[in-house]
């Protein structure tokens, strides 16, 4: 199972990085959302995954029993998840303004911060 | 349940069972109360008049509490506190030493300066949108980030101070502003991403993200884990945040683009978060593998420092030459964390002390000389030091400063780099901080050149101009900061090497999260 996921891993990080080194904005803005997404399933991976041993501490033991998924990386996601959520809903806006401010969503055109034909220091007194 | 409970394992050796006395609060007081006060500005949004009232006061508050805290950490050592009662390493803990809480430190300092500037910079309509509590919720952000010792704990402060960040760069939504919020918001994203991808491999190879816990576990064994790669993880990711070469492209599209008071808090503050973070895992918990990356990291110091001299070179515009002076400094950390050994690290830190208080004060200083003269750029500034010599004269001592002259403050790292890359035969790399500085010292000499000395173009007889007292205010305060620290170096001196050394060999630190010792 963690070979298959590891497999679906890769391929939402490849997916990712070839949308992120895309000239446009929409487009990075969903590699950047599949990144996330890898980045979750990857942690939630390395977690263990198995149904067969319930993480149920039994009475009289003080620790899991051999085998059982680890919790911990499962509530690292939930947070992580949180977070990314968050960040995508603010980019999505902030795309969508430059888009109507800047009227364009191709990075080789958004250089109002950074004009073209910035002067240079004055050579002389 | 009297007869289950007696067979479950002793609960003390987990849980905090005694209550907290109450000068154990202090160690998260910094962080509570930012968050305290951002709520409180959240609640009366629409009253602006009333944000600087709780904002100022609350900051000054702040600034005490993290001196207070480095009092005790110095007096002391280093001082834990654990959440909702779980002991580590299963509870988050807050886990303050010499390092973070001077980090805190400065960090509140320049942020207190930074809301007395904002009451002349910071109009009603972007108090509207929130300036004042995103100034505190950043100021959360990065206290925890300095106060956590907890690695995933330290990914959640990043986001904190990332989104308070994003709302202090779009304040005002000029266009260009949306321009560099964009390359700003989508880069920095990526690298928190990926710095949480080397949290969720150090969590599978280590099984804990207490930073005490992996310090002891990386000790024990390191045969066959695959930590070099894991480490080259965190230097990308920390890299990212700090803004070194190659990836420190975002940092010259963004910086300019905010109110200046804002781009004075973020120059402060935002890039050293990155180092601190890269000081924290690469050295105290992977010193090892720090060792063996240490080539590539010399590289990307010494690319980060000459591409950052170059580019303060060629620049017109005032704000965009000191975004490139930021990221020349952080080559100089750089340089330290590579050189390692006490001299290196030591070095780096009173660095990033230094640039804290120094950058804020130099973009606040721009923005007060944009104000006389009604421009960032290089070719209509002038004539500055006719209408205003008090400014003239802080600006200067701010540019000693950032070459690495003395009597300032910027002297005293450069010095122990330069030292400590001899020490080790690296006289290439001492070459390159001493050219670095050469280079600066040529970019901000040009500047109180033409924007200073020259007079004004058609404009002879231009009278004195005064400034904003709540403006001039912090400048000085920060410009005393780094004139007192220039001319007694000893106290500072002394602190960094204790944290460099409490760094490397931190036991304290470890005894501190488990005071029972290991398990």
């Amino acid at each position: 199972m963690e070979a298959v996921l590891a497999v679906v891993v890769g391929i939402f990080f490849a997916a990712a990085i070839y949308l992120i080194l895309s000239k446009y904005i929409v487009r990075i803005l969903l590699g950047v959302a599949i990144l996330g997404n890898a980045v979750n399933l990857l942690l939630f991976t390395s977690g263990r995954l198995t149904r067969e041993v319930p993480p149920i501490i039994a009475e009289g033991i003080d620790a899991l029993p051999a085998g059982a998924a680890n919790p911990l990386p499962q509530a690292l996601i939930l947070t992580a998840i949180v977070i990314s959520f968050s960040f995508f809903a603010f980019l999505l806006v902030l795309t969508y303004r430059a888009y109507q401010d800047l009227k364009t969503d191709n990075t080789d055109d958004m250089r109002i911060a950074e004009p073209i034909k910035d002067p240079l220091p004055p050579l002389g007194y | 349940m009297a007869a289950v409970s007696t067979k479950i394992a002793d609960l003390s050796v987990a849980m905090v069972t005694a209550p907290v006395a109450i000068s154990e609060w202090l160690v998260v007081l910094p962080v509570a109360l930012c968050i305290l006060l951002g709520a409180t500005l959240m609640m009366i949004r629409d009253r602006i008049s009333l944000h600087p009232l709780v904002a100022i006061p609350g900051l000054a508050a702040v600034v005490l509490v993290d001196a207070a805290l480095l009092w005790k950490v110095v007096t002391e050592g280093p001082v834990t506190m654990v959440m909702g009662r779980w002991l580590p390493p299963f509870g988050i803990a807050f886990s303050v030493d010499i390092l973070g809480a001077m980090l805190a430190l400065a960090a509140a300092i320049v942020a207190l300066a930074g809301s007395l500037y904002a009451l002349s910079d910071i109009n009603d309509s972007a108090r509207r949108y929130g300036f004042f509590p995103f100034l505190l919720l950043l100021l959360a952000g990065v206290s925890g980030a300095f106060l956590t010792g907890d690695i995933f704990n330290l990914y959640v402060w990043f986001e904190v101070l990332l989104i308070s960040s994003f709302g202090l760069l779009v304040l005002g939504s000029e266009r260009e502003q949306i321009d560099g919020a964009v390359k700003y918001a989508f880069l920095n994203l990526v690298g928190t991403t990926l710095f949480l991808i080397a949290v969720g491999y150090l969590y599978a190879i280590f099984g804990t993200l207490n930073m005490a816990d992996i310090a002891m576990k990386v000790k024990e064994g390191r045969e066959g884990l695959p930590l070099v790669t894991l480490s080259a993880l965190f230097l990308f990711a920390f890299g990212m945040k700090a803004a070194a070469f190659p990836v420190n492209f975002w940092l010259p599209a963004s910086y300019h683009t905010p109110r200046v008071v804002v781009s004075a808090v973020f120059a402060g503050l935002l890039t050293k978060v990155g180092v601190y973070a890269l000081i924290r895992v690469m050295v105290m918990l992977l010193p090892a593998e720090r060792e063996e990356l240490s080539l590539m990291i010399v590289v990307a110091a010494v690319a980060t420092m000459l591409t950052g001299a170059a580019g303060a070179l060629a620049q017109n515009d005032v704000r965009r030459l000191l975004g490139y002076l930021v990221i020349s400094g952080i080559g100089s950390m750089l340089a330290g964390v590579a050189l390692g050994g006490p001299g290196g690290i030591s070095g780096a830190i009173f660095y990033a002390l230094h640039s804290i208080v120094l950058m804020t004060a130099l973009y606040m200083a721009a923005g007060l000389a944009a104000r006389i003269s009604g421009s960032y750029s290089l070719e209509s500034l002038g004539g500055i030091y006719r209408q205003n010599a008090p400014l003239a004269f802080v600006t200067l001592a701010l540019f000693f400063a950032v070459s690495g002259l003395p009597p300032f403050s910027g002297f005293w790292p450069k010095v122990i780099l330069v030292k400590a890359s001899l020490d080790i035969g690296a006289w290439w790399l001492a070459g390159v901080l001493l050219l670095t500085g050469f280079l600066t010292t040529i970019a901000v000499g040009r500047v109180f050149l033409l924007a200073y000395w020259r007079p004004k173009a058609g404009d002879d007889g231009a009278p004195a101009v005064s400034i904003d007292r709540t403006a001039f205010l912090p400048v000085l305060l920060l410009t005393a900061l780094v004139s007192i620290f220039g001319v007694l170096p000893e106290g500072l001196l002394r602190l960094t090497q204790e944290a460099a050394a409490g760094l490397e060999n931190p036991a304290a630190y470890v005894h501190s999260v488990f005071p029972g010792g290991a398990k």
